[in-house]
């Protein structure tokens, strides 16, 4: 289990994972060598993965992003699995989610402009196999996007 | 906006996977010099790109076995302070993300909670009680995969 140094360790990485040790020691109020002991066995127990870089699609000219609802067709047993293998082979799907609500799979799609979401929806996502219904969200803002767990 | 090169990307689509390889080692995947893959990172975080870093945990080892994506109607458009929603709601711990989007919904939020009545609770008495908060679906998620994006 989790003692509370765990907990401020793992706070503290999340709002900066590339915080160097000392600098963790102090804030946490420990010291350096208990530090890396701790993070070495969260790690161990595979509860710290690892560390991604976040990438900015609109700094990279990705100006428009859309999230799209998808309901499936469920009589055909495959529906799912050749639905998302199709899916992942468009670059411009940066995330596939399966839920159990009203919607099956949801997928963000990012495109230059309008226009070039226009080409990937009609091009790409509409050829996509059993899809039964598809609801569209339009991204404007970004208002918390940290993903931090309430440790 | 700069222009990437096939290295750029290429380290942009290591980074996002694994961001703690060292300078030299992601230089070496690339035949290139510690410093110079150093001054590539540099130049794609001043970018704007490469925004930050984030730290993976282990959602269900930390105890937290559901996540849920709300989609949120704001009851009396107008009239309610879209800022006065959002802080609120960004102030929730167990919302992880808050997006502003156009649609069937204005709001769609990631949280996570212990189990189902724990999310009873968060969706009963922290999200109910949001000023202006209308009509919630919501849906449960079962999986989900990041994909490299166009890189």
């Amino acid at each position: 289990m989790l003692d509370d140094l765990d907990r401020r360790i793992l706070r503290r990485l999340q709002a900066d994972p590339g915080m160097p040790m000392a600098a963790l020691a102090d804030a946490v109020g420990s010291t350096a060598t208990v530090c890396s002991r701790r993070l070495a066995r969260l790690r161990d127990q595979g509860i710290v993965r690892g560390t991604r870089a976040r990438i900015d699609w609109a700094a990279l000219g990705y100006a428009v992003e859309v999230s799209l609802r998808i309901t499936l067709d469920k009589t055909n047993p495959r529906a799912f699995d050749d639905f998302i293998e199709a899916a992942r082979q468009v670059p411009q799907v940066i995330e596939i989610q399966t839920f159990l609500g009203r919607v099956d799979v949801r997928l963000s799609v990012i495109a230059r402009d309008m226009g070039d979401y226009q080409k990937v929806y009609r091009e790409r996502i509409l050829h996509l196999p059993h899809i039964a219904d598809i609801e569209a969200l339009m991204h404007v803002a970004r208002i918390k996007a940290d993903e931090v767990l309430p440790v | 906006m700069i222009a990437l090169d096939d290295i750029d990307r290429g380290l942009l689509r290591a980074m996002a996977l694994d961001a703690e390889q060292s300078a030299g080692a992601l230089g070496r995947k690339f035949g290139l010099s510690q410093p110079a893959t150093w001054r590539r990172i540099r130049r794609l975080e001043e970018a704007g790109i490469l925004a930050g870093r984030k730290l993976e945990l282990d959602r269900e080892a930390l105890g937290f076995g559901v996540t849920v994506f709300l989609g949120v109607k704001l009851a009396t458009k107008g009239r309610v302070s879209l800022e006065d929603f959002e802080r609120a709601v960004t102030a929730i711990p167990e919302v992880q993300t808050v997006e502003h989007v156009l649609g069937l919904y204005d709001y769609r939020l990631r949280i996570v909670a212990r189990d189902l009545p724990d999310f009873e609770r968060i969706l009963r008495r922290r999200i109910m009680t949001l000023p202006g908060a209308g009509a919630v679906e919501a849906n449960v998620l079962l999986s989900e995969e990041r994909l490299p994006g166009p890189l």
